[in-house]
């Protein structure tokens, strides 16, 4: 290989490098804090169509048997916009791509339980 | 293997102390017990019409409180899923029937505070309710899609109805009410229609079907148990049925409710069943719509239209019929609305705490407990002047149910 190519390939490289930085700086994992109000708002407030345990109701079941046929994206951009036709809203006002992200791939894992008192309070 | 039932009772009041953590109440303690009596395995004497449960939704537990002294007096646990649970009461006001999401159906004996019989009656389920003479509970069911009759008194199963609107195709059945003569109404979600169930024969029910319109999504009965309404996601409108003169069958009201309008996003859906009659009007959450409705519950006309602060999930009437209480989805539902039903004004708008999930009027409605899912609290409140009077700790509370309910129609 001559060094032209050599030069070329490391840049490619570099670059290559750099976007995949850039796509992680793009989408982060949520912080601990926002995973805790992530898992909050799944359980009692997606919970309240779809069952505390995510075992459905109104909504689907959001159990891993019944996500993991489904491709990440389309679940993402339900989450985001919604579903036309059933009750099912955007969430997009409260949640970014990179969370809804995350949540179908905590969904898909199984999803992470409440803590005993969730949120913290002196009362419990 | 179970045993007998007299044996249970015996048992129930020593184990009752046992098996519930008692939750510390700030009332004084209870009157002393007859001389030479045992203190420790006899329930005080006392009455029932001011007792209730309020739901701690996340941890599968029951808080018995009393309304009288707003106090809490015990936590049953044990319980399972109780998202979207709801409470229906014996007629002598000794037991509540508590449906959890988990298809669970628990008999709770409140004198014992202690759990009486337990079954899993379904998958997925939302709620119940309890027949005119006191002798039958009814489960509705997502899962399977239905109702199913249980025995009041034992819970063992005596019919099964599945909402099968149309060959192989079973519906999610919402808004169950009971009605006089032994009869329960109730939506088919995902078959548009409205049914009604004679359990008059509880062996051999039958089943009367008429059309309700798109996604009916719950159901109310009116307090007289005369009128059904089921409100209506898929379509603008409410569907009415009359349940005496069921023969002229289902129509739709407020049908042009909304319309050209987009609607807004639904976070929570609404819930119909507060007892929303007042001053001859129905009050009734608008779905999609920042807005409370007011019906004339003769000609069924839309009367007023109250611009609210968010999607409105219970409007609830006080006893009297002169306010109603409107809480909210989220984002919202950390808010309170107070209407006036005479000058038709928000007369009040505030904040209990984060989540509010519920509200119960004392049974004349000098006071509202309203539960605070994230501030594990429950605010009881003066009506009058809407200051508060007292303050329960409660794991995640969400719906508040006092047993006067066990005297009414259509709870």
């Amino acid at each position: 290989m001559d060094r032209p190519v050599l030069l070329h390939v490391a840049i490619l490289l570099a670059l290559t490098a750099l976007g995949v930085g850039t796509a992680r700086a793009a989408s982060p994992t949520p912080s601990p804090a926002r995973q805790a109000q992530l898992i909050h708002l799944v359980r009692q407030d997606c919970g309240a169509c779809h069952g505390m345990q995510l075992s459905g109701g109104l909504g689907p079941s959001l159990s891993p048997a019944q996500l993991a046929d489904r491709p990440d994206s389309s679940l993402v951009a339900t989450v985001l916009q919604g579903r036309p036709g059933t009750p099912m809203p955007g969430w997009q006002a409260f949640l970014s791509a990179s969370e809804a992200g995350w949540i179908i791939t905590q969904l898909k894992q199984g999803f992470p339980p409440l803590p005993p008192c969730d949120p913290p309070a002196a009362t419990c | 293997m179970r045993p007998t039932r007299r044996h249970l009772l015996s048992l129930g009041a020593s184990l009752a102390l046992a098996a519930c953590a008692h939750v510390p109440s700030p009332s004084p303690s209870p009157s002393s017990p007859p001389a030479g009596g045992p203190a420790q395995d006899t329930p005080p004497l006392r009455g029932t019409g001011d007792l209730g449960l309020v739901i701690e939704r996340a941890s599968g537990s029951v808080q018995l409180v009393e309304h009288s002294g707003r106090s809490a007096l015990a936590r049953i646990t044990g319980l399972g899923d109780l998202s979207h649970a709801h409470v229906v009461f014996s007629r002598d006001g000794r037991y509540a029937y508590v449906f959890g999401r988990d298809g669970g159906l628990t008999k709770v004996d409140l004198l014992e505070a202690r759990i009486d019989a337990r079954v899993i009656q379904a998958g997925n389920s939302i709620g119940g309710s309890i027949s005119q003479d006191g002798r039958l509970v009814v489960a509705q069911n997502y899962s399977p899609g239905g109702i199913r009759v249980f025995d009041a008194r034992t819970l063992a199963p005596i019919a099964d109805i599945p909402a099968e609107y149309a060959p192989g195709k079973v519906s999610r059945v919402v808004g169950l009410a009971d009605l006089p003569d032994q009869r329960f109404a109730y939506a088919l979600f995902d078959g548009n229609e409205i049914w009604v169930t004679d359990l008059s024969d509880p062996v051999h029910p039958s089943t009367t079907r008429y059309p309700a319109g798109r996604q009916p999504y719950d159901g109310l009965a009116t307090p007289d148990g005369r009128y059904f309404l089921a409100g209506l996601f898929g379509e603008d409108g409410v569907s009415l049925l009359d349940l005496w003169h069921p023969e002229r069958g289902s129509r739709k009201i407020l049908t042009d409710y909304g319309q050209g309008s987009e609607k807004l996003p639904v976070y929570k859906m609404p819930h119909l069943r507060g007892w929303a009659q007042a001053g001859g009007e129905i009050w009734l959450p608008g779905v999609g719509r920042h807005e409370l409705l007011a019906v004339d519950a003769r000609s069924w006309q839309q009367t007023a239209r109250i611009p609210l602060l968010g999607q409105p999930v219970f409007a609830m009437a006080r006893p009297d019929g002169r306010q109603i209480w409107v809480n909210f989805a989220f984002p919202d539902n950390d808010w309170v609305q107070v209407i006036d039903t005479d000058t038709r004004q928000v007369i009040h708008s505030f904040s209990p705490g984060k989540a509010v999930l519920h509200m119960e009027f004392t049974p004349r409605g000098d006071e509202v407990w309203i539960s605070a899912r994230d501030s594990h609290e429950v605010l009881v409140m003066s009506t009058r002047d809407f200051s508060p009077r007292a303050r329960l700790p409660a794991q995640s509370p969400s719906g508040i149910f006092f047993g006067h309910r066990g005297q009414r129609i259509g709870m």
